[in-house]
């Protein structure tokens, strides 16, 4: 499985990969799989990111979703962003097609 | 251009009924992940960081365009609106749904395409010369080897489950522009004397190239393969492969490391005995009647007689600069008097390096229609190809390529970068790749800075993977993560011509913010360094990495 976070992250979201289409999401309340990362759960240390990962792979996950990991994202004014680039691209889109991807629903 | 046959189209259309039925039990829970994704594959679908990826074949890079239309039609209908071309002369949509997949196949089989074998442990598509067949100085048509070992390759029982993917280029031209040196396997069709005048058409064998995280330059085991044995000797070097290739650690399992590991001479000593044993059997050479029928669908055209020079075409040019500069840029010699050979730039400046619309799809399909006998090529440096125009077309040509923002006239010039998808995209990238093609064609949009410079081939990769070429630019950018930042390194003096080199890295990289200004400055370096009719890349091999390196990394 993908590393994405460190050993200190201090926060982390889990995300995947929808299986109809590939699209980022994020786990959320009540087991849902959400598209947009201010809908994810965020939790802080180590420990409860390991149990949040645990609660997101339940046995019939694979139905929905692929490529499952946790992400470190930072604390900012305006909410939670993920850290890497990476994680901002999938959040967001292609940088070099603002009209596709998430960026372009409002979302 | 080839035809399927009716087994050729028997084997696509079983393939997408089969892989069709893999998806829906997919979709219904009844397949998990593990067991989808190596059946995904093989059949070219990828999940990128947004969407799923499928990456479709183009033999050879040759296309009619009817198969163009439909890749618009595709681009159009199932994903937004565009493919992208890449560095295998393949082409690539980027929101595929999974559930529209097997449409989509279908709708390829259609047009005798597939996305079969590109992806896998298993022969790739296999790239030729652009300028297949109508060159002057070939040797002969290279596509006609690439058909037979397309048929060879395509499921080739033994050959499915190889330790890493594997590539081949075949070209028949002293020029290389299909990067053979730097494939598993390179071919160059050569002729040898056979007395009284006489020759025979055979193959020169180079093995072990490649990019990736291990660079390596191909290492030629064989002076001439007849061709009649080309398949034994193909055959056997794939089961030298097959045999000895290492399994156990993925950074080591391409042939490129198996030839350095046991060394050129070892390597053709195994192939050869390998050779001696398949060969003797004699299944696998290729009977005369199937060698004509096949070249037969790659006989040259009925070219008419033209004059070699066009009033037409004269006239145009010495009245509209920008298409005096499009021809002098864009248009390669022919073998045929009066007829030429269009480079279609997918480079415009500020665009995203071998991306075209469903709307350009579909103008180029009418202009090849209209112009250039029904056909169109792929490139491996991401631009297109009309090879049959007449002269005194080119400038209607040129004017239906400008209405689609398809006539930047910057072939082999700096603003026409070869870029991976990188981390825009790609699931493997670290860093971003196409922001910095942009980036550079825009600092060097002016043309007459750019002709003042020259030729000069940038290439970008978003990771070590080097799908961007990056180790053969004459400058290269290598895309790294350091703690989540992307970084970027320079190469210097890489060449995937004939005079196959591996660029140098120059140093410590550059943030995504200092990276442009960094090739600014080695442009500045060459500009400074060059003697008359010197490229960049002749300087760079006349001084060596230190002046350039001193001029970088000076302080301001």
């Amino acid at each position: 499985m993908a590393q994405h976070a460190t050993k200190t992250a201090r926060f982390q979201a889990v995300t995947a990969n929808t299986v109809q289409q590939g699209e980022v999401v994020y786990f959320a309340e009540n087991g849902a799989w959400q598209p947009r990362l201010d809908q994810a759960i965020i939790v802080e240390g180590n420990e409860a990111a390991q149990a949040l990962l645990q609660k997101a792979q339940r046995p019939d996950a694979e139905l929905y979703v692929v490529n499952m990991y946790l992400f470190e994202v930072v604390k900012t004014k305006n909410g939670f962003k993920p850290l890497s680039v990476r994680e901002t691209i999938r959040a967001a889109g292609p940088t070099t097609r603002l009209d596709l991807g998430k960026q372009a629903q409002g979302e | 251009m080839y035809r399927y046959d009716e087994f050729d189209q028997q084997l696509v259309n079983e393939r997408v009924a089969q892989f069709s039925g893999q998806v829906a039990r997919r979709i219904k829970g009844e397949l998990s992940e593990d067991a989808f994704k190596p059946l995904r594959l093989m059949n070219g679908l990828y999940l990128q960081l947004h969407a799923y990826m499928l990456r479709v074949a183009i033999p050879y890079g040759t296309l009619s365009a009817r198969q163009m239309r439909k890749l618009a039609h595709i681009a159009r209908t199932y994903d937004k609106g565009y493919g992208h071309f890449t560095t295998r002369q393949n082409i690539q949509y980027n929101w595929p749904k999974l559930a529209e997949i097997p449409d989509i196949l279908n709708e390829l089989a259609e047009v005798e395409m597939h996305a079969i074998q590109t992806s896998g442990n298993c022969i790739r598509n296999i790239t030729a010369d652009q300028y297949a067949g109508v060159i002057e100085g070939e040797v002969e048509d290279p596509r006609i080897t690439a058909e037979i070992m397309r048929q060879w390759s395509s499921f080739h029982p033994e050959f499915s489950y190889l330790p890493r993917k594997f590539k081949i280029a075949v070209t028949a031209h002293k020029n290389d522009r299909a990067a053979i040196r730097f494939h598993d396997i390179g071919l160059v069709a050569v002729k040898r004397d056979i007395g009284e005048k006489n020759y025979e058409i055979g193959y020169e064998v180079h093995v072990g190239g490649g990019l990736g995280r291990t660079p390596f330059i191909a290492k030629k085991i064989r002076d001439f393969v007849p061709k009649a044995q080309l398949l034994a000797y193909l055959e056997a070097i794939m089961r030298v492969y097959n045999m000895l290739g290492r399994r156990d650690n993925l950074f080591k399992a391409r042939i490129k490391i198996l030839v350095h590991e046991i060394g050129e001479d070892e390597m053709r000593r195994l192939v050869e005995a390998e050779f001696a044993h398949i060969d003797a059997a004699k299944i696998l050479a290729v009977p005369k009647q199937e060698l004509d029928r096949i070249g037969a669908y790659f006989a040259p055209p009925n070219y008419e007689s033209l004059p070699a020079e066009s009033d037409i075409l004269d006239k145009a040019r010495s009245t509209d600069k920008a298409f005096d500069h499009w021809v002098q840029t864009n248009i390669v010699d022919h073998k045929i008097k009066g007829y030429a050979i269009v480079n279609i730039s997918l480079k415009p400046i500020g665009g995203v390096p071998g991306d075209a619309n469903a709307e350009q799809m579909d103008a180029i399909a009418d202009i090849a229609s209209q112009y250039s006998l029904d056909e169109i090529r792929v490139t491996h440096e991401q631009n297109l190809v009309l090879p049959y125009v007449k002269k005194h077309d080119l400038k209607n040509v040129y004017d239906m390529l400008a209405a689609q923002n398809l006539a930047t006239p910057n072939l082999g010039l700096i603003s026409d970068s070869i870029a991976c998808p990188g981390l825009d995209y790609c699931e493997l990238a670290n860093a971003r790749s196409i922001p910095l093609a942009q980036e550079i064609s825009q600092r060097f949009a002016d043309l007459d800075r750019q002709y003042d410079i020259g030729e000069l081939k940038v290439k970008i990769s978003g990771c070590i993977n080097a799908c961007g070429h990056h180790h053969v630019g004459h400058i290269g950018i290598l895309g790294v993560d350091k703690k989540g930042t992307e970084f970027y390194q320079l190469s210097l003096g890489g060449a995937g011509d004939e005079t196959a080199s591996i660029g140098q890295i120059t140093g410590p990289a550059f943030t995504g913010d200092e990276i442009v200004d960094a090739v600014e400055k080695l442009v500045t370096s060459y500009i400074d360094l060059r003697q008359p009719g010197e490229r960049f890349l002749d300087t760079y091999r006349r001084v060596g990495l230190t002046p350039f390196k001193e001029q970088l990394y000076a302080p301001d």
